[in-house]
């Protein structure tokens, strides 16, 4: 019962900040709310019994990532914007009503397909006897080093990138 | 107990969210975060598919999508700065420097 009660109002919390991402004429604002929902999700990752995920998710991504779009903005100074949305009405009725179709399109494939697959090997218990970092990073040392190694690559090169960006003359 | 269906419409409602503010919006930076929108929503549905089905990869993909998503504000912010110094402000409509 008290799981549910919490998980209707980190979800409506969630619902209601993404949202006013989006109709924020204010980028900083926006990006408080981001913050917001992003905390509301590591709540939720915390009810599916992902300690690990929430933690990185609070570390990495309201944290990190989000520290880096404040300090973009900062850096830009932009001014508010005059208008939410700058060209014609359609592309407001059209946007909104193509972001419905979605949403109904994704419902249906829920609501219609049967959500079951083969069992994994890691039931709650386990992991909650394991612990759930430790489960983690043997399967990210064992099953998944190919990936991980990629990935350390990819963030070498994006290092690399974001430094050639930045500087005066591309 | 909370239904896997109650978190994928969770998602599915992040996602649409996170589509709308993509075609909408003009301004780069927001644009990015609808994007993160986009990514968080399929991180959850990652982890509530992960939890009911047992299985431990759908945290470990997190994981993965969580790096590419650093990888990918970092540059794509480089970008927009760059895109700034030339233009003078971050707005969608007027970034044709690839257009012939």
């Amino acid at each position: 019962m008290f799981e549910t009660f919490l998980f209707v109002l980190l979800a409506v919390v969630t619902t209601i900040a993404a949202i006013l991402v989006i109709v924020q004429r204010n980028p900083v604002a926006s990006v408080i709310y981001l913050i917001i929902t992003l905390f509301c999700l590591a709540g939720i990752y915390l009810l599916l019994s992902a300690p690990f995920i929430a933690v990185i998710q609070v570390l990495v991504y309201a944290g990190a990532i989000m520290v880096l779009f404040l300090f973009v903005i900062m850096l830009l100074n932009l001014e508010k914007e005059k208008k939410l949305i700058y060209r014609n009405r359609l592309q407001k009725v059209l946007g909104v009503f193509l972001g419905v179709v979605l949403l109904a399109q994704i419902g249906m494939i829920f609501s219609s397909v049967l959500l079951e697959g083969s069992k994994g090997k890691f039931p709650a218990e386990k992991v909650a006897a394991l612990g759930n970092t430790e489960v983690i990073a043997r399967l990210l040392f064992t099953d998944f080093l190919l990936p991980f190694e990629i990935i350390s690559v990819l963030l070498l090169v994006a290092i690399v990138g974001a430094i050639v960006l930045a500087k005066k003359q591309i | 107990m909370v239904s896997l269906s109650s978190y994928l419409i969770l998602s599915a409602i992040l996602f649409s969210v996170g589509v709308v503010g993509f075609l909408l919006r003009r301004n780069t930076i927001v644009i990015f975060m609808s994007i993160e929108l986009m990514l968080n929503a399929a991180n959850l549905a990652f982890v509530a598919f992960a939890r009911f089905l047992d299985s431990m990869d759908g945290q470990v993909f997190v994981f993965f999508v969580m790096a590419v998503a650093a990888a990918e504000a970092v540059v794509g912010l480089a970008i927009i700065m760059a895109m700034y110094r030339a233009k003078e402000n971050v707005n969608a409509d007027e970034m044709n420097l690839m257009k012939w």
